[in-house]
Order: structure tokens, then sequence, then C-alpha cells
């Protein structure tokens, strides 16, 4: 076992983790968002109920994530929290409103429940400001001595890191959206299939920007971006970002509605791994490297047995749990 | 705000503060779990209506509990990294991979079943829905083991070195599992969430008994709980006696606090009942105690030497007065988990178990004592091993994230204000629900509009009267 670079199986296993949480909180995240754009009580429920079931399950994979950073790579972890300070203090109050809100909001007489409905809304949208904020902040860099993290406690906030902020919350909006086409009918569909078109173009303006705006951060990101001969595994990706829109515009407009939520995590997968072209191996952009952060080989390989087992049998009945609560929701006929 | 302040003791209050909201949560929700999977086997078993009312109703009472345990949880392992960076520095690759399996084993088990568990038992049928609910009660205890291992590492350390960066590494990961304090704090831990729970259904047990005592729900549920005080406490005292006994073994200077030995006794220390520890001046004033009987409890014998904070560094003393107080109030409330236990077994006996209304009163009172005995018992331990993060290696002050005051105060006020707002909605949601009989046909949390919505107490208090 001594050839394998055990830092990259690292890097891949909480790149895969970090994106399986976008990828299904991403949408609930959506949902809340556009939650206020739903002021009909029925709607409401439908929309809740529509992922009451696994919004907990959803939520485990950014817990996974951060302590899997601070498990596999503890001195970037050591070095982001700190500087990421205040965003990650509201993604955590965030987080707290919109998760206790799916349960307490059954809990209300009706003018109450409105004020739980308010902190769904906001919360997820401070939760998704505050992801998009945070990972600006590491794609511009931080400023690290030693072993430590040297800035203040507002470093983070720059125009690039708010861009970045406002592009995860209109993507995880879209998400939502989509999502909504794929589980429910009648009119709120028809809501979301609108809603959906104005969504993909913002989402596409926010991709367009700030992948023009990366490379001005560090000459780094030009150079990896725009030179021979890594463009013949970088072209790719606007390529195939532009074939996906193209296909995400084909299925709004012919309402397919089991199509525009995958092509949207299509995009988010293109966008991942774009970001991902931009950092490697960095963890702490410019600053610190997967191999400078990596715990020891013995942690390592400790964990690499337990997620080898483990993550299968986790996405196995994740799944299963999906499956049980496949199909569209109905006013009246949900799970609460 | 904050300049002048020190952003350590904001980061320890910060701690504090957002744990003890947290770990009242998971305390409950084992107990909960397994009592859940206990009455929906009973019921598959016995196919009595009385445990699947049961299980309805208190499966609406663990979906409230455990919601605010998982947005609580993920505060906790967070702030690791915000405030306590340095820590996560130097343990992550210890303690790290420990929370990681706790997250891959545990987390994701209650997480990935729980929607069935709530909402799915019409869609799966019952035997599968049956094994949803066994595989979230098996997901807490497993949550139990990894945070318990992790916690009892940074108290027993084994297993490790330490690398030129300063950080701890790895050398014998079964010896870093199973350190030598674990498995007595897995079983402390694990009972205390039994008796919590046990307290907490024996409660509205009663409560729904001083008004009917025909109730058949609050009957099952009364004596049920009764039988686990009545068994549970006296194992959870000698399961705490043993993981004492561990301690002196391990963090002498710990038991030295707990037990407010400021001074060496060299025939028989004696056992303070009560007093007031004054931490500079070093000695407990106005002690009520009975001589030797320290040594007795810790030795087992009557003239064994004990020594004392006197032979320890200042620097390395744990704060006294809090641990002195907080163990006191911990075994104390044992001591009367206990006393109701014995006090049911004889009501049982005598056939009153329905009827007596003391004890319906002592075991409505003890309700809350589950919980404050596991935070009493929690500062003990943690408050303990100060001024360490990892006993006897790492300290406190070399463990925080280099952040100025304002910030860590900024963002405990923020946790501060938003606990309060959740949590005192929460539990009067929670205090809602139980206040409410357990009735015939008690439907689980699928249905919490329609109930909502259309049967009020009185239609469920009619229903249970045709059911009888």
């Amino acid at each position: 076992m001594t050839g394998i670079d055990l830092a990259t199986i690292w890097a891949f296993i909480i790149a895969f983790a970090v994106f399986v949480y976008v990828v299904m909180d991403g949408f609930d995240l959506g949902l809340g968002i556009l939650f206020p754009l739903f002021p009909e009580k029925a709607d409401r429920d439908v929309i809740m109920n529509s992922v009451a079931p696994v919004w907990d399950g959803n939520e485990t994979w950014l817990v996974l994530g951060g302590g899997g950073v601070m498990a596999a790579f503890p001195l970037a972890y050591a070095v982001l929290m700190p500087a990421l300070y205040t965003p990650m203090i509201a993604m955590l109050i965030g987080l707290i409103f919109r998760g206790v809100a799916f349960e307490f909001r059954w809990h209300t007489s009706q003018s109450h429940r409105n004020r739980w409905d308010i902190a769904f809304a906001g919360g997820s949208l401070l939760a998704a400001l505050a992801q998009g904020i945070a990972l600006g902040a590491i794609l511009q860099g931080v400023h690290v001595e030693g072993r430590h993290y040297a800035g203040g406690w507002w470093d983070w906030l720059t125009p690039f890191s708010i861009l970045t902020g406002l592009a995860l919350a209109i993507g995880y909006a879209l998400l939502g959206a989509t999502w909504l086409v794929l589980k429910t009918e009648g009119t709120l569909r028809d809501k979301a299939y609108h809603l959906s078109w104005f969504l993909l173009f913002a989402m596409l303006g926010a991709i367009g920007v700030v992948s023009v705006a990366t490379p001005f951060l560090h000459i780094q990101y030009t150079e990896r971006w725009f030179t021979w001969p890594n463009m013949i595994l970088t072209a790719p990706v606007p390529i195939a970002v532009a074939a996906v829109a193209a296909l995400l515009l084909r299925s709004l407009a012919n309402k397919r509605d089991n199509q525009p939520f995958f092509l949207s995590l299509a995009l988010f997968a293109l966008s991942y791994a774009g970001l991902g072209i931009s950092m490697y191996p960095f963890i702490v952009p410019q600053s610190i490297t997967i191999w400078q952060a990596a715990s020891p080989r013995s942690s390592q390989l400790f964990m690499l047995a337990g997620v080898a087992v483990l993550i299968p049998l986790i996405l196995g009945y994740t799944s299963w749990a999906y499956w049980v609560f496949r199909g569209k929701v109905r006013a009246g006929s949900g799970y609460h | 705000m904050f300049d002048g302040w020190d952003a350590v003791d904001l980061a320890r209050a910060q701690f504090a503060f957002t744990m003890a909201f947290h770990i009242v949560f998971p305390a409950f929700s084992i107990g909960l779990a397994s009592y859940l999977a206990v009455l929906e086997a009973l019921w598959l078993s016995t196919g009595r209506e009385v445990f699947i009312n049961l299980f309805n109703y208190w499966l609406k009472i663990f979906a409230v509990g455990f919601g605010m345990g998982v947005v609580s949880g993920i505060v906790i392992s967070y702030q690791l990294g915000t405030n306590w960076s340095a820590y996560s520095d130097k343990t992550g690759p210890i303690v790290g991979p420990l929370m990681a399996y706790e997250v891959l084993t545990a987390f994701f088990l209650e997480a990935g079943f729980l929607g069935v568990m709530l909402f799915g038992l019409e869609r799966v049928g019952h035997k599968l829905h049956f094994l949803a609910t066994s595989m979230v009660a098996i997901g807490t205890l497993f949550s139990a083991f990894w945070i318990l291992s992790a916690n009892s590492w940074m108290q027993t350390p084994a297993g490790y070195a330490v690398n030129p960066d300063g950080q701890f590494v790895p050398d014998d990961w079964l010896k870093i599992i199973f350190n030598p304090s674990f498995p007595y704090r897995f079983v402390h831990m694990v009972l205390a969430a039994y008796l919590t729970t046990a307290l907490v259904v024996g409660a509205v047990g009663a409560f729904h008994l001083m008004r009917d005592r025909h109730l058949p729900g609050a009957r099952v549920m009364f004596s049920m709980a009764m039988w686990m005080a009545t068994l549970v406490a006296p194992i959870q005292i000698l399961a705490g006696d043993q993981h004492g006994l561990d301690t002196l073994a391990h963090q002498p200077v710990k038991i030295m606090g707990m037990e407010g030995h400021f001074q060496s006794h060299k025939d028989g220390a004696p056992l303070y009942l009560f007093g007031l520890p004054d931490q500079a001046a070093g000695e407990v004033k106005y002690a009520i105690e009975v001589p030797k009987l320290g040594s007795l409890i810790l030795k087992h014998s009557l003239d064994a030497p004990m020594a004392g904070l006197d032979t320890v560094p200042r620097e390395d003393w744990p704060p006294v007065p809090i641990i002195f107080w907080s163990f006191r109030i911990m075994v104390g409330l044992g001591f009367l988990m206990l006393g109701l236990g014995l006090f049911s077994l004889w009501t049982r006996w005598r056939g009153s178990l329905y009827e007596s209304r003391p004890l319906h009163l002592f075991a409505l009172a003890m309700g809350p004592a589950g919980f404050v005995a596991v935070l009493a018992g929690w500062f003990t331990t943690e408050v303990g091993r100060q001024p360490f993060t990892v006993y006897g290696l790492l300290r406190t002050v070399e463990s925080a994230s280099p952040l100025a005051a304002p910030a860590v105060g900024s963002s405990l006020v923020a946790f501060v204000i938003v606990y309060f707002i959740v949590y005192a909605a929460g539990l009067t949601y929670l205090f809602r629900l139980m206040a409410q009989p357990p009735h015939h046909g008690e439907q689980g949390p699928s249905h919490a509009p329609v109930r909502a919505a259309g049967i009020t107490p009185a239609a469920g208090v009619a229903a249970e009267g045709a059911a009888r």
C-alpha cells in the first residue's frame, strides 16, 4: 500500500461527500429559498412534505464533509475554519432555524406556523449564501502563518465572495424549482416550471461571471485553465456546460417532468469539476497542498477501510429511503 | 464589544453552552429510540393496541427532540474548527477518524432510517418498519460508542505518538478506541440515557395517571418506566462507582477536585458531604465530613493514605468548586432515582402502583432529574479534565483558535439568542405533546395535520372510553 497516494484518494472522497451534500441538501435549501414565492398553505405543506423524510440524511453529508476534512486534512481544517468564521457561524444558525422548522411548523397554530415558515425560508437562504461565500473565500485564498490562520474575522468579505454567495443561492433555487417539477403536479408544478426558466438563465449568468472573475484572483488559476496542454482537459468543461444547458432548456420547453432536476444536477457537477480543476492540489489555495495538510497514513488508512465498506451501504439504504417516498407528493396525502 | 475579554474563556463558555443544550437531546434520543423499538416489538408480538398507541405517542415526541439534537450537533462538530483550531490540528489525526466513524456508522444510519420510521409505516409494512426503528435505535448506540471513545481518549489518552509538528498521531487504533476510561464511560452514559428516558416516560405516565388512573396507555408506560428505574438505578450506581475507581487510577487529580481533597491524608481521607471549596485558600470551608469514608469508598480501606491537591502544581488544578458540587448533584440524584425505583417496587407489591399519589408526585418531580444528572455528570468529567483538553498533554489555552475576543464573543451572543428562541419553542411543543394523554387510535407524526385540524382531546378521551 506504500505506493498509493492516499492524500489524493482522500481529496476525492471529501470532494465526493461535499458534492453529495450539494446534490442532496442543495435542492432542499433551494425549496426554502423559493418558499416566499409560494404563499399558499397547501403548496407549502406539499413542498415541506416532499423533503421531510430525507432532509436529515441530506445534512449528514455536510457533517461528513466537515468531519472528513478534520480527520484527513486536520491542518486545512484548522486554518480554514477560523478564516471562514463568520460565514460558518451564519451557516450553522441558518441550518438550525430551517432544521427545526420541519417539525415545529406542524405543532403551532396557523398564525404561529407562518413564523416557522419564515424561519425555514430565512434559514435556508442564510445557509446557502454562507456556503457560497465560504467557497469564494477559500478560492481567493487566506492568510496563513506557520500552522495558523493569521487574518482577521472579516477578511472573507470581498465582492468575489459575495458573488459566489449569490451564485450558489441561485443554483440551489434552480435545484429546488426543478425538484418541484419532479415531485409535484398541477399549478404548483406549472409555477415551478416558470421559475425554472428564470433561474436557469440566472444560474448560467452566475456561472459565466464567476468563471470570468476566478482567473483574475490568482495567476495560477489562469495558467491552470488557459495554457497548453492543460486546455485539452479544461476546454471540454465549458463546452459540456453549454450542451447541458441546451438539454435543460429543451426539457423545460417540452415539459419533461423527470429531466430538469437531473440536468440541473449535471450543471452543478460540471461547475464543481471546474472548481476542482482550479484548486487541485491545493486544499487552502496558494498556501497548503493536500499532502502538506494530510494526516498520517495510519489515520487515512484506518478511515479508508470504513469508507470503502460503509459508503456503499449508506448509498444503498439512503436510496431505499428515497424509493419508499418516491413519486409525486399530493396535497392532503402527505406523510406529515 | 468584548474588547479586553479573554478569547479562550469566551470559547470555553460557548462550548459549554452549546454542548449543554446539545447533550440532553442525544441522552433522551438514545433511551427513547430503544424504548420505541421495544414498544414496536411488543406490538408486533402481542398485537395489543396499547403498544402501537404508545409507540405513536412517543414517536411524535421523538421527532421533535431528534431534530433539535441534529441541528445542535452540527454546531458542535463545526465549533471544533472555528473556536478550537489548534486542538483540531493537533488531535485531528486521532479524534477526527473516531468522529468520522461516528458519522459513517451512526449518523447516516439514524438519518437514513428516520424518515421511514416517522412517516413510512403504511408504505413499507410492519416488518420493514420495525427494521427501520431498530436501525435508528442501533444508530444512537453506535453514535454513543464513537463519541464516547473520542471523549475518553481526551481523558485517558493511549495508543498515540507525537510527530515533529506537535500532532498526536495514531500508533495503535485498538488502544485508542478502547482507551482505559472508555468502557466505564460508555456503560455509564448509556445507562444514564436509559434512566433519563425512563424518568421522562414515568413522569408523563404519572401525570396522566393522576388525572385518570384507568388510562391504559398511562398505566403501561408508567409500569415500564418504573421497572426501568428499579432495575437500572442500582446498576448505574455500581457502574458509576467503577467509573470513579477507574478515574482514580488514571486521573487522580480530577478525583481530588471532586472530593475537595486539597490536603493529603496519610491515614484515611474523609468524605465531605457538604462544604464550600475555596480554590484560592486551598480548603473546604464549613465542611460536614465523615472521617475516613473517602478512603473506604475509593480505596476500600479505612486507613488508606490519599494524596491531595497539595501534591499537584497549582497551574494543573481543575476548578474545584464546580466539580465538587456537580459531582454531589449527580450522586444525590442517582440515589433519589434508586429511591423512586424502590418506592415503586413497594407500591407494586402492595398493588397500588397506579393509585399511589405520593409515588406519582415523586415520579413527576423526578421527570427532569435524568437531564440534570447527565449535565452534572458531564460538567464533572469535562471541567475535571481542565486545564487540559487532552489530559496532561495539551492545555486548553494551547488548543484555541487564533481569534480575537470580539469574534468569539459575538458568535456566543448569537448562539445564546438563537438557542433561547429555538429551545423555548421546542420545549413548548414537547410539553404540549406530553400534556395530551395517549389515547385509543393514536396517530404517528404522519397524521399530525389531520390531528391538529380534526380530533380534539375530548374526542380522544371519548374514543379511549369506548375502547375500555
